[in-house]
């Protein structure tokens, strides 16, 4: 199917099914329950995981593939958002546009900073990368606020121009994103008994562009170019001996992830008509090597797990808070009670990072090919014995 | 004039003269043997031939151009491979994988962006690779993961990757160093093959006389940065000044 070979083909489409059914499947809990706040089946929070496993299947594409590790990558996904708002601001509300201006631009800055960067590997080229976001986000929050506004971020006013279409809705408020008339924040309700599920526009078409993405990373991976880029993290002595340069490649590599970045920047620009420097802080870059690590670096499907695992910790645990946790244990003795929450306490609300830092470290410890060799482990004790000559392939003697 | 043609090269590291007015005339489709005494130079000269590095003076001439300011991958695009003296392989691939990469790169050159299509539509150049895998009896561990191959499998994949590429010149660091007898012999036979099909010039650095002397056509001998002597292996072996500067030494 569509030149896919059988096993990526079923993969591709266990991922759109998953995407589409995602209302369904993370909404497991009766609406007013008291697991409700498990439910991660609200519009925002779904759009970001597709958004943020764009985001990450692009990283991996340089850094799974051919191991540079980019420290910057937060940059790409800025310049994605500024582009997608200008856009809105000077031609019309249509994502389409600005999509594809901030695919552009966000190519062009990839094609400098990798310019530059790829003469360094190894933590020189992370640093550099590190230095470059940096530079752009020091830009970005001040000495460019004409552009990017600043502080206050950019955002859409109704003075703005919008050429192709009305400055302002008919009921004079400032337009919103939207595809040839579908608005990307209409949403659909469907209430099932207690439960209630939501199909959002904005999220079914997050989720078509991170099927194609997906599809096209698919492609590199099975390609010669993609043979290349394995090529240059295993062994740049013998590719350069080879007649190979392993220079184009991995630039090469390094543009397609900062566009795979600048278009999850437009998406959320798309979601939310907003831009702001602290989008490409260093942390965000940070964050888009955990999620590839915790899912694991050089799979297909690692970084989009990474991604979802990350933003449902950040957003779900986030939300828990001491109240919650004394109504879970009230049915303990009260010193016990007391002690065991004091004992969570730490892990939860603002402390949910103290949770993902010691997931990640188990994770890298213990599964350092991420959640996917987690899945294929466990795959491969119900299989059986039959498994045996699989993990000989996989876990070389070296 | 021979297909490889080295002159007055030099080259100094500090206050070592690693090479000093090294002339070598390797001829085309003949086995050339370097040989020396440890420290005499032949691995400087061999990286100064392939654009490792790049002698003080002198000039180094491959089938009419200069190598010399080139990097190492367009002096391969120019038909030379070489083998490592420690094996230089892609182990995180498999052997097909290692094999098809330097198929890839004698048809595409150096760079080419090919993000779509699908390696395994390249039929021609599986089979070409598998015709190879198969000279050197590696066909069965085509889907191996080549890190986790004995050291013998790893040079044989190796020497495959170099000549599967149809290289006009074969640089061969020390081919044998660290093998057992059996595999040794194996080598020797495979170089053998190869040679008996005269179409490709190989210039190799040994220590084995056993594989020196089976194989080379030419042998030069170089001692402390300087060739001694460049004769035919017959005439190497009684000469008196190889003798006192290595062979005697190793006796």
């Amino acid at each position: 199917m569509f030149g896919l070979e059988k096993k990526d083909a079923s993969l591709l489409i266990l991922v759109a099914v998953l995407t589409i059914f995602a209302p369904f499947i993370l909404n497991p809990f009766p609406d007013g329950s008291a697991l409700a706040q498990f439910n991660a089946g609200y519009p925002d929070l779904m759009q970001r995981f597709v958004i943020f496993g764009i985001f990450a299947i692009g990283f991996n594409i340089l850094f799974g593939l051919t191991g540079y590790l980019s420290f910057g990558h937060a940059a790409f996904l800025g310049i994605g958002s500024y582009a997608a708002v200008w856009m809105f601001k000077l031609l019309s509300m249509n994502v389409i546009p600005a999509i594809i201006l901030a695919v552009i631009m966000s190519g062009l800055f990839a094609l400098l900073i990798g310019y530059i960067s790829l003469r360094r590997s190894g933590i020189y080229f992370s640093i550099l990368t590190l230095a470059f976001a940096q530079m752009m986000f020091a830009l970005a929050y001040s000495v460019l606020t004409p552009i990017t506004g600043g502080e206050t971020g950019l955002q859409l006013a109704l003075d703005d121009p919008r050429i192709l279409s009305m400055a302002s809705s008919t009921d004079g408020n400032i337009p919103v994103p939207s595809l040839f008339g579908m608005e990307m924040r209409d949403s659909t309700q469907l209430t099932v008994g207690a439960w209630k599920f939501t199909f959002n526009v904005g999220y079914y078409f997050c989720s078509v562009i991170m099927l194609v993405a997906f599809y096209i990373a698919i492609r590199i991976f099975r390609s010669p170019f993609g043979l290349m880029l394995r090529a240059v993290k295993s062994n740049q002595q013998r590719l350069n001996y080879t007649g190979l340069n392993p220079r184009p490649y991995t630039l090469a590599a390094f543009v397609i992830s900062g566009m795979y970045a600048g278009l999850a920047g437009a998406l959320m620009a798309s979601m939310d008509p907003l831009a702001g420097a602290e989008r490409m802080f260093w942390t965000a870059s940070g964050e888009v090597v955990l999620m590839t690590i915790l899912g694991g670096a050089g799979t297909l499907i690692g970084p989009v797990l990474g991604a979802g695992a990350i933003k449902y910790m950040e957003n779900i645990l986030s939300k828990i808070n001491g109240d919650i946790l004394h109504t879970w244990f009230a049915f303990l003795p009260d010193g016990l009670e007391d002690f065991i929450v004091t004992i969570i306490y730490p892990f939860i609300g603002k402390g949910w990072h103290l949770t993902l830092g010691i997931i990640f470290m188990l994770v890298v410890i213990f599964l350092p090919g991420g959640l996917v060799e987690g899945g294929q482990r466990i795959m491969q004790k119900l299989r059986g014995k039959s498994a045996d000559t699989d993990s000989a392939k996989t876990e070389p003697a070296e | 004039m021979g297909i490889l043609e080295v002159k007055d090269v030099n080259k100094r590291f500090g206050g070592l003269q690693a090479l000093g007015d090294v002339n070598l005339s390797v001829q085309e489709n003949t086995v050339h043997a370097i040989i020396g005494p440890n420290g005499a130079g032949k691995s400087t000269l061999l990286n100064c031939l392939v654009g490792k590095l790049i002698p003080d003076t002198g000039s180094v001439m491959f089938d009419g151009q200069s190598v010399l300011g080139r990097t190492p991958f367009e002096i391969n695009q120019m038909g030379i491979s070489r083998v490592f003296q420690t094996p230089e392989i892609f182990g995180d691939l498999t052997v097909m994988e290692n094999m098809i990469i330097p198929v890839l790169a004698r048809r595409d050159g150096s760079f080419k962006l090919r993000a779509i299509e699908d390696v395994r539509d390249e039929k021609d150049l599986i089979q070409e690779a598998e015709a190879m895998l198969d000279e050197v009896n590696m066909l069965d561990k085509r889907n191996m993961h080549s890190a986790s191959m004995s050291r013998g499998d790893k040079r044989r994949l190796e020497m495959a990757m170099c000549l599967v590429q149809k290289p006009k010149l074969l640089l061969l660091d020390e081919p044998t160093a660290g093998m057992a007898r059996a595999d040794t012999n194996n080598t020797i036979d495979l170089l053998k093959t190869i040679k008996a099909r005269g179409d490709i010039t190989m210039c190799i650095i040994e220590h084995d006389m056993h594989v020196v002397f089976s194989l080379a056509d030419r042998i030069t001998v170089l001692a402390q940065g300087t060739p001694l002597v460049e004769d035919t292996p017959e005439n190497i072996k009684g000469h008196p000044k190889v003798k006192e500067a290595y062979l005697g030494e190793a006796a």
